[in-house]
């Protein structure tokens, strides 16, 4: 079953005189349980592309559906809408609410979607347990290390039992042991969860836990298909 | 909510500094305007006190064709056999003590010095003249049956070097037109409060001052003090009739009631003048912390916050800081009124006729003035984090996120 389409999709910028298109007719389709890297240099289209599969931004043409849904055309709060039922973002920079614990920042989407207090304090907990963050639930992000914030912006995205989670660079600051740790994270929480992933990476250590890559160039999609690098996948479920 | 408010105390928190600072001129501002309306409150009401203790009583019976600006003594403006009449008002449930007064202008003569006055007669032993009594400041009271004694303001005595025991002369205007000069002395001097009315009334008994003004069996009113002022108007109804004119201490003090309402006017004026710069400090906060915090908004706005909520999240920072303004300006302002109504302001000697000020305002708030500035004060704010709180609400999720990269 397909979590994400794009049907032929572009996407023009215009920044004073200047047009730059980011997208030229691009097609895809993400199915459910993937874990499926975008890949490309700067300016390739990688971010655009997620934007748009997150309801973040809206194409010049074409068509984005979300679970069947065309997410194309909606309105403001239609798209905050979907994105608060449906999606999961984890973002380059560690994107957490400064002034929130590392519980409440997970609480967060769950506050959003209405959840009762016990629902949220159970699903809090389940999440930063399986990210390993649970002894850290009190602490602010500036008593965490980089590694750890971005474990808890996994939790965050996870927490509402999203269908889709869409990560941008997600390892992009971080050494490489913390980006180690949140690559494994990741594949165990997609292999544990079911859960879709679809991440924006140009780092080659990354590249090769993707079961699939999409690799794009200059607004198109150059090359789609199975990653060599699955052996890390299973090296990662072994341990 | 709670989580709204919590998440907008903390984000206030950020910069305690700035916040503090926003908070305070909000408060300052609100401590100048309650410490402005409870003076000018403080003196309107004393003005009103004064009045209706001195002049205007809460009621006065008079007669149809009597003119008071002309103290006229011609018997048909008068009110007839007023002891009774006084006596029969004075019957009714509601009043505290009514009595005849009789007014008329005179001149009062020392040596070489003359000085105009008001020749006001009472009768000593009404309770409706214990300001008089209670005034004494050097010499005696006078007694009812006193014909040679009169009472003289101490602001009036001062001018003329007059003390308690000296002689004066007093012309005034009889009924019949002609006028009257007879020798006096001063039994004593008396303060009401009202330097401008102590420099221009002279007392004497109500009995005596018929005489010279030959208006025997006569007084220009009869003065009423109520137990409740608030009955002046049932009271007026029932004392209708044909034959008098019955004036409330609002028909009498209409002046003061027109300046009261200007006020009002004006205050609300302030209210806003003052509020609205202390709005723009609030602005300038809250415009700070939306850019200051234009990537977080686009997270939430990613985990699916709509905009109307972002929207609440601002207003909820501007609650909090009026709310923080709002206790600092009752804090200042209640020390500030606290001190003015236990102090005053010494203003000197000043009146106008058909108002009387005492030398020295003393402010009064009341709880209405305070509730209508702290709800003035909660909209202006709330208003004032619109534009913010739309500036936050309308970023495009996309930029919000990429802002500072």
């Amino acid at each position: 079953m397909e979590v994400a389409k794009i049907d032929n999709v572009t996407r023009v910028y215009q920044v004073g005189q200047v047009e730059t298109q980011a997208l030229r007719g691009v097609s895809l389709t993400i199915e459910n349980g993937e874990f499926t890297a975008l890949v490309g240099p700067s300016g390739s289209g990688k971010t655009t592309l997620l934007q748009l599969i997150g309801c973040l931004d809206q194409p010049t043409s074409g068509k984005v559906y979300v679970n069947g849904k065309d997410v194309s055309a909606l309105n403001r709060n239609q798209r905050a809408d979907m994105r608060r039922g449906t999606i999961g973002f984890i973002f380059q920079f560690f994107a957490l609410i400064p002034t929130l614990t590392a519980y409440e920042n997970v609480e967060m989407p769950l506050l959003l979607n209405g959840k009762s207090p016990a629902e949220r304090r159970e699903r809090v907990n389940h999440m930063l347990e399986a990210v390993d963050l649970l002894d850290h639930s009190h602490h602010r992000p500036d008593q965490l290390s980089g590694g750890q914030q971005q474990r808890v912006a996994i939790a965050r995205a996870l927490v509402t039992q999203p269908s889709l989670i869409l990560a941008d660079e997600p390892t992009a600051n971080l050494d490489t042991p913390n980006g180690k740790q949140v690559m494994e994270t990741m594949v165990r929480l997609n292999q544990e969860t079911g859960v879709t992933f679809v991440f924006a990476t140009h780092d080659p250590r990354v590249i090769q836990y993707a079961r699939r890559v999409v690799t794009l160039r200059d607004g198109m999609i150059v090359s789609d298909g199975p990653n060599a690098g699955q052996f890390v996948l299973e090296k990662a479920t072994a341990d | 909510m709670i989580h709204l408010i919590k998440m907008a105390f903390r984000d206030l928190g950020r910069n305690r500094r700035r916040s503090f600072f926003s908070a305070l001129a909000l408060g300052m501002g609100l401590s100048l305007l309650l410490l402005m309306a409870s003076v000018i409150e403080g003196e309107v009401r004393s003005s009103m006190d004064l009045s209706i203790k001195l002049q205007s009583g809460h009621l006065q019976v008079r007669s149809l064709t009597y003119d008071e600006d002309k103290h006229s003594l011609a018997h048909e403006d008068l009110v007839a056999d007023p002891e009774s009449v006084a006596a029969q008002v004075a019957s009714l449930e509601p009043v505290q003590a009514a009595s005849p007064r009789l007014y008329a202008s005179g001149i009062i003569t020392v040596g070489e010095e003359t000085a105009g006055v008001n020749l006001l007669g009472i009768d000593p032993d009404s309770d409706t003249n214990a300001p008089y009594r209670d005034g004494i400041v050097s010499g005696q009271y006078l007694s009812a049956d006193d014909r040679e004694g009169v009472l003289i303001g101490s602001t009036l005595a001062a001018n003329l070097g007059l003390s308690a025991g000296d002689d004066i002369s007093v012309m005034v205007n009889t009924a019949n037109g002609d006028v009257d000069e007879q020798p006096f002395t001063i039994r004593g001097t008396y303060a009401t409060g009202s330097p401008f009315y102590d420099e221009s009334t002279l007392i004497m008994p109500l009995a005596k001052a018929q005489t010279i003004t030959q208006a025997e069996g006569y007084a220009s009113t009869i003065f009423v003090l109520l137990k409740d002022q608030d009955q002046a108007d049932a009271v007026s109804a029932a004392l209708k009739s044909s034959q008098y004119e019955v004036l409330t201490y609002r028909q009498m003090n209409a002046l003061l009631s027109q300046i009261q309402g200007m006020s009002n006017g004006y205050m609300i004026v302030l209210y806003l003048i003052v509020l609205g710069i202390t709005a723009t400090v609030i602005i300038n906060t809250l415009i700070m912390s939306v850019f200051e915090r234009t990537r977080e908004i686009g997270i939430l706005a990613a985990m699916g916050m709509r905009p109307g909520r972002i929207m609440a999240m601002f207003f909820a920072e501007s609650t909090l800081l009026t709310a923080g303004g709002i206790g600092i300006g009752l804090v200042l302002g209640g020390l500030l009124v606290m001190y003015a109504s236990k102090v005053g302001f010494y203003i000197g000697k000043f009146g106008i006729e058909g108002m009387l000020l005492s030398d020295r305002i003393y402010a009064r708030l009341t709880i209405e003035s305070a509730i209508a500035l702290i709800i003035t004060a909660f909209v202006v704010s709330l208003l004032a984090a619109l534009y913010p709180a739309l500036l936050a609400a309308r970023l495009e999720p996309v930029d919000a996120l990429h802002s500072g990269n």
